[in-house]
């Protein structure tokens, strides 16, 4: 107890090391600092994996009590949209993917081209879910806003009938220039009736998960484009090389996690009622 | 304290031993004194401290209410407050308590202040992050303070659906608001605190050299990462179906209102164990230094801590036994909830071990300690008659189940709260207390508790629901005995609020290591500490409740 | 928990080495993970009945452990990461399944 102060100037071990000026007064190494952020963001993934899995969950129990008609319900999605923004979504987890090992070997000019191209393959991604939710209240899916079950079955039939014979392509063009026929749009009275029908009420439910489940999905987006500039920015100062770049691959987990989580969307909220195919 | 080093088995890389001029006292209180410089401190000490200003205000407001409530609760007639303030009060007692008190009190506190130096590092991983969880703390407190100035809640801290999403004003909406950004507070917390004691631990400092409020906080964390995020997205759900009326947990457009007790008991029973967890922790910190001994059982006691995290996130449908579930699942849930009294057993009866043959001293923070293991105990006894399923039929909703619950979290977690806060408070502050007053206090807090409760639990028996504000006459005598135990119970809670201030300012000053304790905090860092904790990598020794040393220093000391 | 220790023993031992994938390695899982989101569509048309959704997750499955594995480079991480994947599993496993433990059993009433 005798020696209070036991400071001496060369005790601190890090001093030994010499500073990166990315390292952190608190951390020995840049490894320990990268070994810590990397697992802080797993921690935060494990957050998210909960997140949405209570809507994951909600979804199931749902599912189970309301099969037939979230498979009814499931069939007025558009599945080639939804398979056109799996695949941007995948190729922009490739062009992530491509950004931490730019960094990772020190070619920081191509850092900002694949960030770059990994924030317009999103911004794709979300333009076509314009287009989708767009659509989607056109036809009167959306709850609280306009929701009729009967209406927008009856869009769908028309729809189908009349796209039968198109091409592919045009009828893939259609679906973001494509003029909507005018129709009387269902009156309060009709709206109110088909509320009361379980049938709606649970086609209702599927889609109050599904604007839920993509809207904070696109959520994550919206962020992942502000840490995307972050990062960018500070690659354009050249902060990143072999030596330093933990923030670009913490982006690129959360991205990656965004992908992931779009991957088990898809299926369940698209391709749920693809068996039953066009027009039923 | 070089040759006290020389005596011990050194693991990590060894102590600097020579000695360097005397300094001025510098400490991490007084090396900037502007307010700048504690409203965006990155020190987790500070840090520690902001968030004890804020949980104790928290705690006078909780109090209040649970005084309204008492209050109104002397006579069988509803003469004070009528059935909505009694509701709305009932409603902010418990989500004052619990969200703003309770879930960051050990955790954002001491641990905050404890854990990085602890394990012997100079912050926690992410100092930011730890800020920003506090404002966050902050900011969900303003949404609260707002839902009650705007006329108050009636839900009851659970927000059980439908009346929440349907029925209850929209005030609600703005306290589970509060309740959602709280949540990432805790959410920051636990993150940073996995996080600092995977990756910051000292060289030397293997994980069952760790100590045990350091398991216990280890535990606590990963229940604050798993299971928040789930009650984030309930509230958003009851968000959607509140301003969107869109029926997900409306049973008239098809909706389940059970799935919302799904989803927020899955947070909100392990959110039992946030709050209990690091009262067991700081409970073997007490009873070791107290009893001079090591922990007994010490690989099982922190094992068993994180038993209590995994086991807490599978008995949440307990809460629901009445309400519709499958009596299949009733059953499961009954079994699985018994599981839990094994883990918080072996804690008991460890700690008990630990005082047998040890030199057992009775230092107020012990009195603490006494007080907690009792009521611990009865607490989590009393669980059990709530598990069984014939049982909780009769007891369910009954103040039978409000006295179980203070027991736990009043009698447990504060009362582990307290006995913390006085046994690191030298350390935290740099002074002394009045040990007779710190004494008093604490027999009063067992006393006045016990009057309080322990009548709870014939009223519940008795059949008298939890949330009415009226009673039949015969209940009175119960009632008015709970009501005399809470004012002593109030007296008792206020008494440390004056001394531990006072002593803030015109205590004696503290040694380093007044109790003779074996953790870093006590042994090698000063009181208060300097600002990075440690001026050289801390020694870590081969066993953390090693007294043997200590025992031949303080023979030393006293030639 | 030797993974944790020898990180903290590394961190000593100066910068982060972490090799980089090989191109083929990227443009492989990307490959994969197309001709994966194929076949999916391919079996949500047809009707397997009550295997379809059977189907569609663990195709979903297959194709998150190759993001997991290759993008987020976890076949390369340390035991923990791997533990912390783990983790989150089965807490969302046991948030799933006792729900449903709770759902699947209503009708049953013991009788």
């Amino acid at each position: 107890m005798s020696a209070t102060n036991t400071k001496s100037d060369t005790a601190q071990s890090h001093d030994n090391h010499g500073h990166h000026p990315s390292l952190a007064h608190h951390f020995v190494s840049l490894e320990q600092q990268h070994e810590a952020n990397i697992l802080g963001m797993w921690m935060f993934l494990v957050t998210e994996v909960l997140f949405f899995g209570g809507l994951f969950t909600a979804y199931t129990v749902y599912r189970l009590k309301f099969n037939t008609m979230f498979q009814e319900a499931s069939n007025q999605l558009d599945i080639t949209l939804g398979c056109l923004n799996t695949v941007v979504l995948i190729l922009s987890s490739l062009t992530m993917a491509m950004a931490v090992r730019s960094a990772q070997i020190g070619k920081t000019k191509q850092i900002l081209n694949y960030l770059g191209a990994t924030a317009i393959l999103g911004l794709m991604f979300l333009g076509v879910k314009y287009f989708e939710w767009k659509h989607d209240f056109e036809i009167h899916l959306v709850p609280k806003a306009n929701f009729c079950w009967d209406y927008a079955k009856e869009r769908r039939k028309e729809a189908d009938h009349h796209e039968k014979d198109k091409p592919f392509v045009s009828k893939l063009i259609g679906k973001f220039v494509g003029h909507h026929e005018e129709h009387a749009p269902p009156s309060a009275a009709e709206i109110a009736k088909d509320h009361k029908n379980p049938e709606s009420q649970q086609a209702r439910i599927f889609f109050v998960l599904y604007f839920a489940m993509t809207g904070i999905h696109a959520l994550h987006m919206i962020i992942g484009f502000g840490l995307i500039a972050a990062v960018a920015y500070w690659a354009s100062r050249g902060t990143y090389g072999p030596e330093y770049y933990t923030p670009v691959e913490v982006l690129g987990l959360y991205w990656h996690f965004v992908d992931i989580v779009w991957i088990f969307l898809f299926p369940l909220l698209y391709l749920l009622g693809a068996h039953l195919g066009a027009g039923h | 304290m070089s040759a006290i080093n020389l005596d011990r088995r050194v693991v990590g890389e060894a102590a600097s031993t020579h000695e360097a001029t005397p300094k001025p006292a510098t400490n991490y209180l007084n090396h900037e004194t502007t307010i700048a410089s504690w409203l965006l401190t990155l020190d987790h000490k500070r840090i520690g401290l902001l968030y004890l200003v804020g949980i104790s205000l928290m705690f006078v407001l909780g109090g209040a209410f649970a005084g309204l409530i008492r209050l109104e609760l002397m006579t069988p007639k509803g003469d004070l407050l009528t059935g909505d303030v009694y509701n709305k009060s009932f409603t902010a007692h418990g989500v004052v308590m619990i969200f703003l008190f309770l879930i960051p009190s050990i955790p954002a506190v001491l641990g905050n202040f404890l854990l990085p130096i602890m394990i012997g590092t100079k912050d926690v991983a992410f100092p930011r992050l730890n800020l920003l969880s506090f404002y966050v703390y902050a900011a969900g407190g303003v949404f609260l303070a707002l839902a009650l100035l705007l006329g108050g809640v009636d839900t009851g801290w659970t927000f059980y659906t439908p009346l929440s999403s349907t029925y209850a004003n929209g005030n609600v909406m703005v306290a589970a608001l509060g309740v959602f950004v709280i949540g990432f507070s805790s959410i920051l917390t636990g993150l940073n605190f996995v996080v600092t004691i995977h990756r910051m631990r000292a060289p030397g400092m293997t994980w069952f050299r760790m100590p045990l409020f350091v398991w216990a906080m280890y535990a606590t964390s990963l229940i604050q990462i798993l299971g928040t995020p789930v009650v984030a997205i309930t509230i958003a759900l009851v968000g959607f179906e509140r301003f969107l009326g869109v029926g997900i947990f409306d049973p008239r457009l098809g909706g389940d209102p059970i799935l919302f007790q799904h989803l927020f008991w899955f947070y909100s029973h392990p959110a039992v164990y946030i709050m209990i967890l690091p009262s067991l922790g700081v409970a073997s910190e007490l009873v070791s230094t107290f009893s001079r001994k090591g922990v007994f059982g010490y690989h099982i006691i922190a094992c068993s801590s994180i038993a209590i995290a995994i086991f807490g996130f599978v008995v949440w449908a307990h809460h629901m036994f009445t309400s519709g579930l499958s009596q299949y699942a009733a059953m499961v849930f009954s079994v699985l909830t018994f599981s839990v009294a094994i883990p918080s057993g072996i804690k008991v009866f460890s700690w008990l071990a630990t005082m047998y043959k040890g030199s057992v001293s009775l230092a107020s923070p012990m009195i603490f300690f006494f007080g907690f293991i009792g009521l611990f105990t009865i607490g989590g006894m009393t669980g059990l008659f709530l598990s069984t399923l014939g049982t909780d039929i009769h007891l369910h909703d009954t103040y039978f189940v409000v006295a179980h619950f203070h027991y736990i979290m009043v009698g447990g977690a504060i009362m582990g709260f307290m006995g913390g806060i006085h046994y690191w408070w030298p350390k935290i502050t740099g002074r002394m207390y009045n040990e007779t007053l710190a004494k008093i206090s604490a027999a009063l807090i067992f006393v006045g508790f016990n009057f309080t409760f322990f009548p709870q639990f014939f009223l519940g028996y008795m059949g008298m629901p939890r949330r009415y504000h009226e009673y039949p006459e015969e209940l009175q005598v119960l009632n008015v005995l709970s009501t005399v135990g809470a004012s002593v119970l109030a007296i008792g809670y206020l008494t440390p609020g004056i001394y531990l201030p006072f002593s803030f300012f015109f205590g004696k000053k503290a040694p380093k290591n007044p109790w003779g304790a074996t953790t870093l905090e006590w042994t090698e860092c000063e009181s208060p500490p300097s600002p990075h904790n440690f001026d050289h990598n801390p020694p870590v020794y081969d066993h953390v409740y090693d007294y043997s040393t200590l025992n031949k220093e303080a023979a030393v000391v006293s030639h | 928990m030797s993974a944790h220790n020898s990180a903290n023993v590394e961190a000593h031992a100066g910068h982060p080495h972490h090799e980089p994938a090989s191109l083929v390695v990227y443009f492989s899982t990307f490959s994969a993970l197309m001709i994966l989101t194929i076949l999916t569509i391919w079996a949500g048309m047809q009707d397997f009945g009550a295997l379809n959704t059977p189907i569609a997750l663990g195709i979903a499955s297959f194709k998150a452990v190759l993001v997991v594995l290759f993008f987020m480079h976890v076949l390369h991480s340390s035991t923990l990461t791997k533990l912390t994947i783990f983790a989150s599993m089965y807490f969302l496993g046991i948030l799933m399944v006792f729900t449903l433990a709770d759902y699947l059993s209503r009708g049953w009433t013991g009788q």
